[in-house]
């Protein structure tokens, strides 16, 4: 009997991908381990593991097929003391149906084995949607809502029939287990609510349609989710860099050795995830009849890519040196224009970090990424007349904007974040302390 | 000198002996205390022998219909009589039941007015005798009456409570129904089948009005269509029985007031729990409206004392007794039983054609906030349905748009109250709207009707 090899759900929350790339053909040999496909989700790229040996019998889907639901058949193999031709590529075609026609279904279990391979161990908590929840007993109406409420299942307890999670369990789950798994989650979007509703466009202007990425989708939707639901305020202040500027050029001095180059934006991730700690009423999460208050400042640094925006994240940047920061973010930011970021590496983070200073922008407003409750938006640093002890003089000066989250951040609580901020980058020497 | 159970339940209703059963399987010294009959009314005067007397009802249509499905028979005719002793033979039958499950089960019975003396303590009289049971834990169940008109009471000869009906002096000519109910409708049903003229009357503005207004609308017509008078959102301000029958003064919903005459009454206009006597109030326990006011595992605030059934908050059915009697049962010997979701309590009416239902009504579900996905397959596009010679009736799917939480089921027709079951147990499992979509039902049945109304609700009906 040929092997069926389903499309993996390769994050937490995947319902479809796109098959981007075969890497073997019909008739190849695959041992365990073998990469043979590269498959795309809504924010990244990730190779499919042969976890059976065997040949290439069929392959019912070509490449550059895109929402490949979960679960479907992609390729068969044949066992090795088989004949590969025996088993005719006559599966199902891959299911693409319009979301009227078929409501939304969890996504289907793909073979466990294939999962295991495909997604590093321990990779993420247990989500809904995920085929590790398949293990978990839950009725069939508690997985929709928390798959819809992005509810961490490892956090519920089972109430039902020999502990089987129940719609009442997760009602109770809710707000706290909501937020910390929206955290976890964040990026990935359900397939069927990928853009926001715009109306269509009607032009006779030369033009060329571009179809929508998945990652162009998230973004869409989740900034319009944003500035829709999130009253956001806005606080903007001057910071000197000239004291910054010096440390930088000595630490790299020292560190030169070692091949290490702490970057300004390295220095700025540790001082807003310092910031964030002393002032803790701005590393929250709202949510709704609750706060969540971490205790730990994970930094999202926004990196531009090809079509579009990720934020890989520095997990507790207070507590890290600025040497690892900066070798963390620079493999970081290499994964991510490679389109390689695993999900754990770009799903959670407390507070988000943008700069735009190498383009020369003098000050930006950003749009918070939530359910995080503040981003820091930084402007280019620059020479400028500034006033020290009275008396005019020039000096590196950068702007930078903290965009909060109304709900959850007061006014005062946010400029105290702000001058926290500019305190430790004016007198960095606490950075390296 | 007081005998000592684990368990004493007060009452042998459908509630009262469920209850005893299980926890004499779970090992309890148990022992249950009736007054008249052991069944209670479910089993002697409601559930079962009306269920009994329907039958006739329906198998009587048939012989008048039998010229439809190409059948000749040399007439036909009733003896009321014999169709009420058949129904008093069945429920004679499923009593001496009751007796051997008590038996079997070693479960101590104690026939008399079983009275609450304390927390642990009662008494039961028998004919002035009187006996002290102690029970570590006691269990109300002793159900509810017949709600009276306050201005006639019930005589048995021409004004009739749901007791009389059943077992009717003689055949009523010209009949009036107070209260359109699942009570109401059934005997207003079966006395129509047997010929008599028959007016319902209904204070609301539809008949059986906790069903959705789709069902409520559709039976009315059928009901007129059979040739019985409904008179919807209109009272009985007085009811006088007079030497040839009873005079009522009925309020029609133009405001006017005028006497009509009819040869019997049924008053079906709901019920009183049974709470006095038994000696609630002395132990303070707590009720509202006169029912008995419990937790989710039926505890009343008086430790050690349970209550189950009508005499507590609706539905006021018999399966939502029994299986509140095994919640309670469970609770008190430490088990963890699931909590009773009265939306997952179905209900039927055996009226023609029946009614059934789980759920909320589409109404409901729109008042309770849920955007829905409704569904709506009827009887005519059903094979099974149309070979039968039953094209009556809808099944109605009220779903939770975002979710696909099945909130509610609604149906008449044929043999619906067969039916509910399946969605009763979709809903207990929360099922969403795929799984009963991929469950493949069999044909040919009307259990089609239900995967159709579902499809429907997706706007994926096959047949209609």
């Amino acid at each position: 009997m040929p092997i069926e090899l389903k499309m993996p759900a390769l994050s937490p929350t995947m319902e479809e991908g796109t098959l981007a790339k075969w890497l073997v053909k019909v008739g190849d040999t695959v041992k365990s381990g073998d990469v043979m496909a590269e498959i795309e989700t809504d924010k990244a790229t990730m190779e499919f593991e042969a976890v059976d040996e065997g040949v290439i019998s069929s392959i019912l889907v070509a490449e550059g097929t895109d929402a490949v639901k979960v679960g479907t058949v992609i390729a068969t193999i044949t066992g090795q003391d088989e004949d590969a031709q025996a088993s005719p590529p006559q599966a199902s075609p891959p299911q693409a149906s319009p979301p009227q026609a078929s409501p939304p279904q969890a996504p289907e279990a793909p073979t466990p084995a294939l999962t295991a391979a495909a997604v590093p161990a321990g990779a993420s908590p247990v989500v809904a949607g995920e085929d590790k929840s398949d293990r978990l007993k839950i009725s069939p109406l508690a997985r929709r809502l928390a798959a819809e409420q992005r509810i961490d299942l490892t956090t519920v307890t089972g109430t039902g029939p020999n502990g089987r999670i129940v719609k009442a369990d997760i009602e109770n789950a809710k707000p706290g287990a909501a937020v910390a798994a929206a955290v976890a989650t964040r990026p990935a979007a359900p397939a069927l609510t990928a853009a926001p509703v715009s109306a269509p466009v009607s032009t006779d202007i030369p033009h060329e349609t571009i179809k929508l990425s998945g990652m162009r989708k998230t973004i869409a939707r989740r900034l319009t989710e944003s500035k829709q639901q999130v009253p956001h305020i806005y606080l903007t202040l001057d910071v000197r860099l000239d004291a910054l500027l010096k440390l930088r050029g000595e630490l790299n001095a020292a560190l030169a050795s070692r091949g290490a180059k702490v970057s300004v934006n390295d220095m700025l991730i540790k001082a807003l995830a310092a910031a964030l700690i002393e002032v803790p009423a701005c590393n929250v999460s709202f949510a709704g009849d609750t706060l969540i208050q971490y205790s730990r400042a994970d930094i999202s640094v926004a990196v531009s890519i090809d079509g579009g925006l990720i934020t890989p994240i520095v997990v507790d940047a207070n507590n890290k040196a600025l040497s690892a920061i900066s070798v963390e973010m620079k493999s970081l930011a290499d994964k991510a224009k490679a389109g390689k970021l695993q999900p754990r590496e770009y799903q959670g983070g407390t507070a988000s970090l943008s700069n735009m200073g190498m383009f020369g922008i003098k000050q930006f407003e950003a749009v918070i990424n939530p359910p995080q409750a503040m981003i820091m938006a930084i402007g280019a640093g620059e020479k400028r007349p500034y006033i020290v002890d009275n008396a005019l003089g020039v000096a590196t000066v950068m702007t930078a904007t903290g965009s909060f989250d109304h709900r959850a951040i007061d006014g005062s609580d946010g400029a105290q974040l702000m001058k926290v901020f500019k305190a430790l980058v004016e007198s960095p020497l606490g950075l390296v302390a | 000198m007081s005998e000592a159970y684990d368990l004493v339940v007060l009452g042998s209703g459908p509630g009262g002996y469920v209850a005893a059963i299980r926890a004499a399987q779970l090992g309890l010294k148990t022992a249950i205390v009736e007054r008249e009959t052991l069944g209670g009314v479910c089993l002697n005067w409601g559930c079962i022998p009306t269920k009994a007397l329907l039958r006739s009802a329906e198998i009587y249509h048939y012989m008048q219909h039998a010229d439809a499905y190409g059948l000749t028979s040399a007439g036909s005719g009733f003896d009321m009589a014999k169709v009420v002793a058949r129904s008093r033979g069945v429920a004679k039958q499923l009593n001496q039941g009751v007796t051997h499950l008590m038996k079997k089960n070693k479960i101590v019975v104690h026939m008399g007015d079983g009275v609450l003396t304390g927390q642990e303590k009662l008494t039961v009289t028998n004919e002035g005798a009187t006996i002290e049971l102690a029970g570590k834990n006691i269990i109300v169940a002793t159900g509810a009456r017949a709600r009276e008109l306050p201005f006639a009471k019930s005589d048995g000869q021409r004004i009739w409570t749901y007791r009389h009906a059943m077992v009717p002096p003689e055949m009523p000519s010209k009949l009036l129904v107070i209260g359109s109910g699942a009570i109401g409708i059934e005997f207003a049903s079966f006395y129509r089948d047997f010929g008599a003229d028959v007016t319902v009357v209904e204070m609301l503005d539809r008949v059986v009005p906790v069903e959705d207004a789709e069902v409520s609308e559709f039976l009315e017509k059928s009901l007129v269509k059979q040739g019985m008078t409904v008179l919807t959102g209109a009272g009985v301000e007085m009811l006088s029985t007079t030497p040839i029958g009873v005079t009522a003064k009925i309020k029609t919903n133009d405001g006017k007031s005028a006497d009509y005459h009819f040869s019997h009454a049924i008053v079906a206009v709901g019920i009183v729990p049974n709470t006095e006597n038994i000696g609630l109030e002395a132990l303070g326990i707590e009720t509202n409206r006169g029912h008995i006011v419990t937790d989710s595992m039926c505890r009343t605030n008086v430790a050690g004392i349970w209550a189950i059934g009508d005499v507590t908050a609706p539905p006021w059915l018999a399966h939502k007794a029994s299986h509140e009697g095994v919640i309670a049962v469970e609770a008190m010997a430490g088990l963890h039983p699931h909590a009773m979701d009265a939306k997952n309590i179905p209900g039927c009416t055996y009226c023609h054609p029946q009614v059934a239902s789980v759920g909320l009504t589409e109404a409901k579900a729109r008042e309770a906030g849920h955007e829905v996905k409704v569904g709506k397959f009827p009887f005519i596009g059903n094979g099974k349905a149309i070979a039968l010679g039953e094209a009556e009736g809808f099944i109605k799917t009220v779903f939770d748009a975002k979710s696909g939480e099945l909130l509610g089921a609604h149906m008449i027709g044929a043999e619906v109250t067969e039916l509910i079951q399946g969605y009763t147990v979709g809903k207990t499992a929360e099922l969403v709207e795929t799984d009963f979509i991929n469950t493949v039902f069999p044909h040919p049945t009307l259990s089609e009707m239900m995967h159709e109304s579902v499809l429907g609700a997706y706007g994926r009906a096959l047949h209609f």
